[in-house]
């Protein structure tokens, strides 16, 4: 006699994995961190347009946080730790995420893949993100560690941006200009992703939070990009 | 009108599978199914194996029929399965691609039929309201706001289909589990086992094998039911409550 | 067409001796469950009456469901919570798409909210009534009593009805009935109940006392010392022919409308495990007795493969016309309102479009027999919303019926707010199915069946919003009461597999099998199935005569014959075969179909969904025959092809007492 039932999935039974619930969660707050950090950062940037010496007192400031309470760079440190940390995390769940998704979704339509009108930002998440990694790392070389950059001395924050970003080294700027582009779409479809995945998201607010996290994202592109524009064309 | 049809054929859940090219007369007062039906017909007369495929209402509401038109679910028309989609839409001389829903978490069996067990198990795990028959207090005993009951209502819509997971690129049942978790989630008598149900039925989902949404909203705009994409946020808000916030006990 | 006796290779032929309409009369049935008494605690006191189980010895207890749709899934969900072993099957992919799925209006519910004067009595009478005093009385008393726990077990589930402002359920009056007692949920009723049902089933599936059998279809009933004691079902994934026993056997498995090929029910019902049942000594009654929905959206050509019901609130607000003129090709807009025969205001001044399905059904049959029907071939009649378009605005009509217009649409792709809807009547429920007594109970022991397959509480006319009522009363509430009786009575000992019953109903499944792929004929299993449709409809659809169901009784057999001989089924038993499952369900339907005519031809009355032409009043109604026909038909299986046996169960009114419906 048999007996069997068909409720069944895909393969044999395997250990309980982390919900992917849970990952979103780590990626949510991870996001939350990060963009934190990038709209400090380019609020920062824009004192370039005040001149050399804004920037940098605003970059000696940046050390100097809570002094004496804090050691000098303290302050710095904390904020770089968290940072990494939250990349770590971000990029961690992203991945095991990504190789789920591959595992769930193993066949490609042949008639086509299916497209949401306004979904390219969501649709680029995870590339966007590698390009927006790599340019993360090329960014520490050239403005943190100064390798990269011609001009690389610790901070001189004016003469390594103008050198960086000098008119000659228009493919630098390109860069930059495109890596933030990537940014600005990751923050876009980020911040509301985010949301939904807190689980603050509504069917009436839907609208309003896609048109806030827009606006948010365009903003932040536009102030990042100015810097480096602004120096190659010789604006400042 | 001539009709190219290109359609996935695979014996069974072993066989690699592939696209046959098939012609076929349709007219424009068909059903999509029933121009099925008519190449399944001359298959049979001219000693071919018929194309299996799921279906069974025709009517677009026991969620049967699943298959993927041209890279939709459902195909192309808006709130339509694909049982209730019709020739019309299509002219003379189109070449139409036809698949099974793709989905780790939903094997193929046989052409365009796929094992949805999967969505059984996610039910069985904490999809319902423990009341024994014979137990219930009187109906009006408990009033519900209408906002409320037309919130459940409009996520218990749902038919089950899968078109959610076929057409997201993670291979995602979220908009299915927050359907069901809203509208439970939104009556009264769902209240007492709204925790553990939400951290139970997303492990199931978990295990079954479906991946994470990334919350592109294909979902939605392939719910032949217009589920909106919402549920899936009540769904991540009740279950950061459970687990995060330490709702469920024991 | 072939000659009678040309194709006779196979063990089970049609080779009866003599006409299949010589039928024999029998003894009478007798319903002997029902006790006697007031029928206001008849089902009290059957309640009380039943030995129960010890709950340590239900573990031990199987039972079989075959179904899994608002009768079935609940059923199961019941016995599972109360402890027994039980094996549910059905042929769909999963019990949540079960055809109960489909159901739109509502569902009726004696609970008196709007105080506008309902009760159990009235539910009581109204239902028998409408059933055309062709239905028990005991048991639609126990329906309406138990209505109204249906609806706070519902509620409890978190079935979401409708509701009102002040979050109180929502009711509306459904079907001509005076008093608002339908319960909604929106157009979607039987979703949102069957929903319920299968989530409570799944949640024993979970507890691990309910085993379900998705993909599996019941070929064969197991009968053992007369007693029903499990199924043959075959794994509609692997082929697997499968053995299952049990203490007890339900069939919940629906009705036959798809006998007429075209019917608004899924593609996938049949009425297999039923006639199956039959074949091995269950009693069919009533077979004849159908509903035909006047509101479906009409045929539009040879590829229709099912027809689609719109809600009959539809005729609240429509209005139901046809030209006046014989042969009048204008659009609908180019024909004046005085050109325009609004039958059915003519005809019944008093409910006009609101007359009862049977009723309104005929109707539009009749002025498209006059050849004024509208659309393809002529086989449909306009409803109209262009007065309520005028008299309450586009706005409040879209708001009420704008998912039925969007539907609508869809399906036709014309524009009801422009252009009138065609409707034409389809074949929609079944009110016939196996006899059962009070109990449940079929004429063999152990062999219970409820919902749509049986046959007990809608006589000869089904009323709108009664059949999910119907279903989930069997389920919920009367099964597993008197499943648990008959356990506690019958302590039977397992089947061993060995059992030559079980052997006998194994090789009788392969042998059909292998029997329907050997053929190799060159008709395909659906144009033989289209065929039957079409002479059931002409001949056992909306109007019977004599002339013609002797027609049908003489052309079905050939059909019949021609199948068993020349029908193509590819493929193999050993795989996923939709050929097969057609072939097998097929071959039912073409004896089904002939005991259908054979009992409309010896009701030589109209009662509800039956119209004999040769009973109507001068005016064209129908005209029920108490003196002769106040009995159920249970007719007994004698072989195929061969002369089955009546057996009369009388019918006794005791608190209704029948009237002539009229709608003037």
């Amino acid at each position: 006699m048999s007996e069997k039932s068909r409720a069944g999935g895909a393969a044999a039974p395997r250990r309980p994995r982390t919900p992917s619930a849970l990952l979103k969660f780590v990626m949510a707050v991870s996001g939350v961190f990060l963009l934190l950090y990038v709209v400090l950062h380019m609020i920062g940037n824009l004192k370039i347009f005040f001149g050399p010496a804004a920037i940098d007192e605003y970059a000696s400031w940046l050390r100097t946080i809570l002094e004496p309470a804090l050691p000098y760079e303290g302050m710095l440190w904390i904020v770089r730790v968290v940072l990494l940390v939250s990349v770590i995390a971000h990029i961690w769940s992203a991945t095991v995420l990504t190789l789920r998704a591959r595992r769930a979704r193993p066949i490609k339509y042949a008639g086509g893949s299916y497209r949401v009108k306004g979904s390219y930002a969501a649709r680029t998440m995870r590339w966007g993100g590698v390009i927006i990694a790599l340019f993360v790392i090329y960014h520490l070389l050239d403005l943190t560690f100064g390798v990269a950059n011609p001009n690389g001395v610790h901070l001189e924050v004016y003469d390594n941006i103008a050198a960086g970003f000098a008119p000659e080294r228009w493919y630098v700027t390109l860069f930059y200009v495109l890596a933030v582009v990537a940014l600005g779409f990751h923050v876009q479809h980020g911040i509301f992703s985010g949301i939904q995945t807190l689980g603050w998201s509504s069917n009436s607010r839907e609208r309003t939070i896609k048109v806030v996290s827009t606006v948010f994202a365009v903003v932040l592109t536009l102030g990042f990009i100015s810097v480096p524009l602004a120096v190659t064309f010789g604006v400042v | 009108m001539k009709l190219t049809l290109k359609v996935w054929r695979q014996r069974d859940a072993i066989d690699k599978g592939r696209l046959a090219t098939y012609d076929v007369e349709a007219h424009e007062d068909m059903s999509f199914l029933e121009m099925l039906d008519v190449l399944n017909e001359e298959l049979i007369t001219s000693g071919e194996d018929p194309v299996a495929f799921d279906h069974d209402c025709r009517e677009g509401i026991c969620g049967t029929c699943s298959m993927v038109i041209d890279g939709q679910p459902h195909g192309p028309q808006r709130a339509t399965t694909t049982c209730q989609l019709h020739m019309r839409h299509y002219n003379d001389g189109d070449t139409i691609v036809i698949e099974p829903f793709r989905s780790g978490a939903f094997p193929v069996i046989k052409d365009l039929i796929v094992d949805r067990g999967a969505f059984d198990k996610v039910i069985q795990a904490g999809g319902y309201i423990s009341a024994n028959t014979g137990s219930a207090p009187e109906a009006n005993a408990n009033a519900v706001q209408k906002e409320h009951a037309d919130r459940a209502f409009a996520a218990a819509n749902c038919i089950g289909c899968g078109a959610c997971v076929a057409a997201c690129p993670n291979g995602s049942a979220s908009l299915f589990l927050g359907a069901k978790l809203t509208h439970l989630g939104e009556l009264p008598q769902g209240q007492p086992e709204r925790y553990q149900r939400v951290v139970e039925m997303v492990q199931t989902h978990e295990d079954a094998g479906f991946g994470g949404c990334t919350n592109t909203g294909a979902c939605a705009t392939a719910c032949p039911k217009e589920i909106p994409l919402d549920v899936i946020s009540q769904l991540n808000r009740d279950y950061l409550a459970a687990t995060v916030g330490g709702k469920k006990k024991g | 067409m072939t000659d009678a006796n040309s194709h006779q290779n196979h063990s089970d032929t049609d080779s009866g001796t003599g006409l299949y309409s010589d039928y024999t009369t029998g003894e009478p049935v007798v319903d002997k469950a029902v006790p006697s008494g007031p029928i206001e605690t008849r089902w009290e006191r059957r309640r009380f009456g039943v030995k129960l189980v010890n709950p340590a010895n239900k573990r031990s207890k199987k039972v079989i469901v075959v179904g899994s749709g608002l009768a079935g899934g609940a059923a199961s969900a019941t016995l599972g919570e109360a402890g027994y072993q039980v094996k549910t099957f059905c042929y769909q992919d999963s019990p949540r798409r079960a055809h109960s799925i489909a159901a739109q209006g509502g569902i009726n519910a004696a609970k008196n909210y709007r105080n506008d004067g309902d009760s159990v009595y009235r539910l009581f009478y109204d239902t028998v009534k409408g059933g055309d005093f062709r239905a028990r009385e005991s048991n639609v008393h126990r329906l309406a009593e138990i209505s109204r726990q249906i609806i706070d077990q519902c509620v409890a589930q978190g079935v979401p009805f409708a509701r009102d402002y002040g979050g109180l359920l929502d009711t509306r009056s459904f079907g001509g009935v005076q008093v608002s007692r339908t319960f909604y949920a929106r157009g979607q009723t039987g979703q949102q109940l069957l929903l319920g049902a299968y989530q409570a089933l799944e949640r024993q599936v979970q507890a691990g006392t309910v085993e379900m059998f998705t993909r599996h279809e019941m070929l064969e009933l197991i009968v053992v010392e007369g007693r029903a004691r499990g199924i043959v079902a075959r794994d509609m994934v692997t082929g697997e022919i499968e053995v299952h026993t049990a203490d007890a056997v339900v069939l919940c498995s629906g009705g036959y409308g798809n006998v007429f090929y075209l019917s608004t029910n899924a593609k996938g019902c049949n009425v297999t495990a039923g006639w199956r049942a039959h074949r091995k000594g269950a009693l069919f009654a009533n077979p004849c007795f159908t509903q035909i929905h006047p509101t479906c959206i009409p045929v539009s050509g040879d590829h229709q493969s099912k027809l689609t019901l719109m809600s009959e609130s539809l005729r609240n607000d429509g209005r139901v016309w046809v030209p006046t003129k014989l042969g009048d090709d204008r659009g609908p807009n180019e024909i004046p309102h005085e050109e325009r025969d609004y039958f059915l205001e003519r005809k019944y001044p008093a409910f006009g479009n609101l007359v009862p399905r049977d009723i309104a059904s005929r109707a539009a049959k009749e002025v498209c027999d006059e050849q004024r029907g509208v659309g393809p071939g002529g086989l449909g009649v306009y409803l109209d919303f262009d007065d309520a378009i005028q008299r309450l605005g586009r706005k409040a009509v879209e708001a009420k019926y704008g998912n039925l217009f969007e539907m609508y649409e869809r399906i036709t792709g014309e524009n009801p707010y422009e252009v009138p809807m065609r409707i034409y009547p389809a074949v929609h429920y079944t009110m016939g199915g196996l006899w059962v007594d009070y109990d449940l109970q079929s004429t063999i022991p152990g062999l219970y069946v409820g919902g749509e397959a049986n046959f007990s509480d809608h006589g000869a006319n089904r009323l709108g919003a009664s059949a999910l009522m119907q279903g989930l009363a069997d389920g919920y509430f009367v099964l597993p009461v008197t499943i648990g009786d008959y356990i506690a009575k019958h302590n039977l000992d397992d089947v061993p597999e060995d059992a030559p019953e079980v052997q006998e109903a194994v090789k009788s499944v392969t042998d059909r099998i292998d029997q329907l792929l050997s053929i190799n004929g060159t008709r395909t299993v659906d144009s033989f199935h289209r065929e039957l449709g079409q002479i059931m409809w002409d001949y056992c659809g909306m109007e019977r005569s004599e002339e013609g169901l002797r027609k049908a009784l003489d052309r079905i057999p050939e059909l019949r014959r021609e199948f068993w001989s020349n029908v193509k089924v590819p493929g193999t038993g050993a795989e996923l075969n939709q050929s097969l499952e057609k072939a097998g369900r097929v071959a039912d339907f073409l004896e089904l179909g002939e005991l259908m005519c054979l009992d409309a031809l010896v009701r030589r009355e109209s009662c509800g969904g039956h119209f004999r032409a040769e009973s109507q009043t001068e005016d064209g109604e129908a005209q029920r025959d108490d003196e002769n026909f106040s009995f159920t038909s249970a007719w007994e299986y004698t072989g195929r092809g061969q002369a089955p046996v009546l057996h009369q169960e009388e019918l006794v009114f005791e608190y209704v007492h029948p009237t002539q419906r009229s709608y003037k």
